[in-house]
């Protein structure tokens, strides 16, 4: 396994039991509600915060965060805005950008994903995923992640074989994202089995495992961790919770105690465990 | 980087789909361009009984007096379902049989891939669902009703616009779960390695035949082949076997309404992705899309539901760029105006897709056309009368029938 190239502050947020790293889309319905939900995620007890930032075709997304991405692209949503609402936003927690290539590729004025990579840097950016980017193609991101100090997150799939677990894990640095099944994004009422046979070939890497997709509750976020995890990624059932408010005219301070309230569900019950002996 | 077309092509799709890329990659490989097991035999004699291949390459008399050339027709409207599209839909999933999957998806604009998948799906005894923007199910009905009556489940897809650019994205999704046991029978020359070349390779049996007829017929080869282009598989089944020869390829797009772009609405009123397009990643492929500014999918549009996509297959457009295709727009009226001229003249109703190849004779130049051209009509109108006669009238197009035969609306009201 590669050693990251610098310090990473993604991989040392899991160093203090395990993490919790929750998903919005950034703008989502609007700029100014966001900020306070995403700070509402922190008070809540996040480790790392991932950041969507919306593209017009996620083929990896389930309905609710499709959903959330229509808002916010409604919302006036564009990667300029994007690095603005990073620079307004006061959390101190490492933040993760999710995002499509495409939005990488045409950001500033010439081609490639360096102007977006060097932007990012300078807005405070910590880490990038992109989920239509396995790693024949990450070569040009990666290295630009590289020379800009960023992490470059990779996604291990149920499906992903020895081989290119590997190469998945040798580009990646800050964690390693479990897919926990099959599919696209979408909340769950169970965890699926597929979870603890990924992560039982995981156990001799070094960095940080996080599993997502399909974790709604605290009951769920409990049994990853102890199937092995490092930390749980939760995402459509917060952005529900937003679409919820959104959908009832609900104020954004309501809408933001809720997410705490959801935050601190999941963070509770992982952090209990890890005071078990 | 693998599966590249010049600056195209690429494999940009997540993970988890990545396993079943490599192992379609080696069923092609090991099936099609190697022939094992005898597949590319099979699926000769199949695309022969079941799809009536091959098709035959027909002098347009009227056409020819017109533009005062030899105008020959490689009629694709002929082949089973009334479109090129089977062949690859054939091609694909007896491809997924040898590879031991056990069911089928696909997505369609026109219907006409859905159909093609549907009928070659019964024909192989697979289980098949077809996703179908909610807007497409509803200008391309009678496709819909051909996929149900083939047993296929429709699924529309409500998404956006609802047209071609969100049924791919929704079959991605469900391949994205369904992978392990499922082939995604994508409809046209685009997405991600190796289904540009897989599509590619099913559909050049049309010139293959068309280069072996005309040369049988007149003995020479045609100064030009013109093709409509929406993802690209007729154009690329129309141009392959040419590309090598002293012939001039013309892919015709939609043009739309309009060339121009309305970026702050998200919509570009065309679907002239060669001729207006940025490099951009799309569906799994680095190509030619119709994006705004900051790399945002613009919503196209086009009178045929076939062509009304924002990306363009990556090895089309590496063609284009390298100078050996050449790329041309027709707007909706002169496509409409080309279904009536080639019914009128030819006996032909031809899909509002092939349509735009058939309007661009009227604008091209003498040396564009040459003495000699092939025309492949892609497939045939049935589907689009509806459309047909409702546009052509909304826009006084000259050519248009009039339907005085039948009783006036009961409430005397416009109902389609
Ligand atoms: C008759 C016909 N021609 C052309 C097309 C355009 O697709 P392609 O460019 O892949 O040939 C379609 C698509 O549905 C079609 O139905």
């Amino acid at each position: 396994m590669e050693e990251p190239m610098h310090n990473s502050a993604i991989t040392a947020a899991f160093d203090t039991g395990p993490a919790f790293v929750p998903y919005l889309t950034a703008g989502d319905p609007t700029f100014e509600a966001s900020l306070e939900y995403v700070q509402a995620l922190e008070r809540g007890g996040a480790s790392v915060i991932e950041l969507g930032l919306p593209f017009s075709e996620p083929i990896a997304e389930g309905k609710t965060i499709q959903n959330a991405i229509s808002r916010s692209l409604e919302g006036g949503m564009t990667p300029v805005r994007f690095f603005k609402f990073l620079e307004q936003l006061d959390v101190t927690v490492p933040l993760v950008c999710m995002t499509y290539y495409n939005l990488i590729y045409q950001y500033g004025t010439h081609d490639g994903p360096r102007p977006f990579v060097e932007r990012a840097a300078t807005a405070g950016l910590d880490g990038i995923i992109v989920p239509d980017l396995p790693a024949e193609e990450a070569g040009p991101l990666h290295s630009a992640c590289q020379s800009h100090g960023l992490d470059l997150i990779t996604i291990v799939a149920p499906t992903t074989t020895t081989d290119r677990l590997e190469r998945l894990v040798s580009l990646c640095s800050g964690y390693l994202y479990v897919q926990a099944r099959l599919g696209v994004t979408g909340a769950r009422s169970d965890v699926s089995e597929q979870t603890a046979a990924s992560l039982d070939r995981l156990t001799d890497i070094e960095l940080p495992v996080a599993v997502g997709f399909g974790i709604s509750s605290g009951e769920h976020a409990r049994t990853v961790i102890e199937s092995g995890a490092d930390g749980v990624i939760v995402g459509s059932a917060l952005v529900e919770i937003i679409g919820e408010g959104h959908r009832a005219g609900d104020s954004p301070d309501m809408v933001a105690q809720r997410l705490e309230a959801k935050s601190r569900e999941i963070t509770t019950a992982i952090t209990k465990l890890q005071q078990q002996p | 980087m693998t599966g590249t077309f010049g600056r195209y092509g690429g494999q940009y799709v997540p993970e988890a789909l990545m396993p079943a890329l490599t192992e379609l990659k080696g069923a092609y490989e090991q099936y099609v361009l190697e022939n094992a097991d005898g597949f590319m035999d099979e699926f000769h004699e199949r695309m022969r009984s079941f799809g009536g291949r091959p098709t035959p390459l027909q002098r347009a008399d009227a056409l020819s007096d017109r533009y005062d050339t030899d105008v020959y027709l490689k009629r694709e409207d002929l082949v089973h379902g009334g479109a090129h599209k089977l062949t690859n839909a054939l091609g694909q999933v007896l491809l997924a049989k040898y590879m031991g999957k056990e069911r089928i998806i696909a997505e369609t604009g026109a219907g006409q891939h859905g159909t093609a998948t549907a009928m070659a799906a019964a024909h192989l005894d697979m289980p098949c669902e077809i996703y179908m923007g909610r807007t497409d199910t509803n200008r391309q009905r009678p496709n819909v009703f051909r996929m149900r009556l083939n047993d296929a489940t429709v699924t529309p897809v409500d998404v956006g616009r609802g047209t071609l650019k969100e049924a791919i994205s929704e079959a991605m999704r469900d391949w994205a779960q369904s992978v392990e046991t499922t082939h995604y029978v994508i409809g046209s020359v685009v997405g991600p390695h190796p289904f540009p070349k897989l599509v590619r390779e099913f559909q050049s049996v049309i010139s293959e035949e068309s280069r072996r007829q005309i040369r049988d017929r007149t003995g020479s080869l045609p100064t030009s082949v013109v093709a409509c282009a929406g993802g690209g598989s007729n154009a690329m089944g129309s141009f392959t076997t040419f590309l090598n020869d002293d012939v001039a390829l013309h892919a015709v797009e939609a043009g739309g309404e309009s060339l121009t772009v309305d970026a702050d609405a998200g919509v570009a009123p065309n679907s002239a992705t060669l001729q207006t397009g940025s490099e951009g990643v799309l569906h799994g492929a680095r190509t030619r899309v119709l994006q705004d500014e900051h790399g945002q999918i613009m919503a196209s549009h086009s009178v045929s539901a076939g062509l009304d996509y924002a990306g363009v297959g990556p090895e089309l457009a590496h063609l284009v760029d390298a100078g050996r295709v050449s790329a041309h727009t027709v707007d909706d009226e002169t496509a409409l105006a080309g279904v009536h001229r080639l019914s009128q003249t030819e006996g032909i109703i031809p899909a509002l897709e092939t349509a735009h190849a058939v309007g661009w004779l009227e604008e091209a130049t003498e040396s564009q056309l040459g003495e000699q051209i092939v025309l492949t009509v892609s497939g045939r109108g049935d589907k689009d009368l509806e459309t047909v006669l409702e546009e052509s009238t909304r826009r006084n197009i000259p050519e248009t029938p009039d339907m005085d035969v039948f009783d006036p609306p009961a409430n005397g009201g416009t109902d389609a």
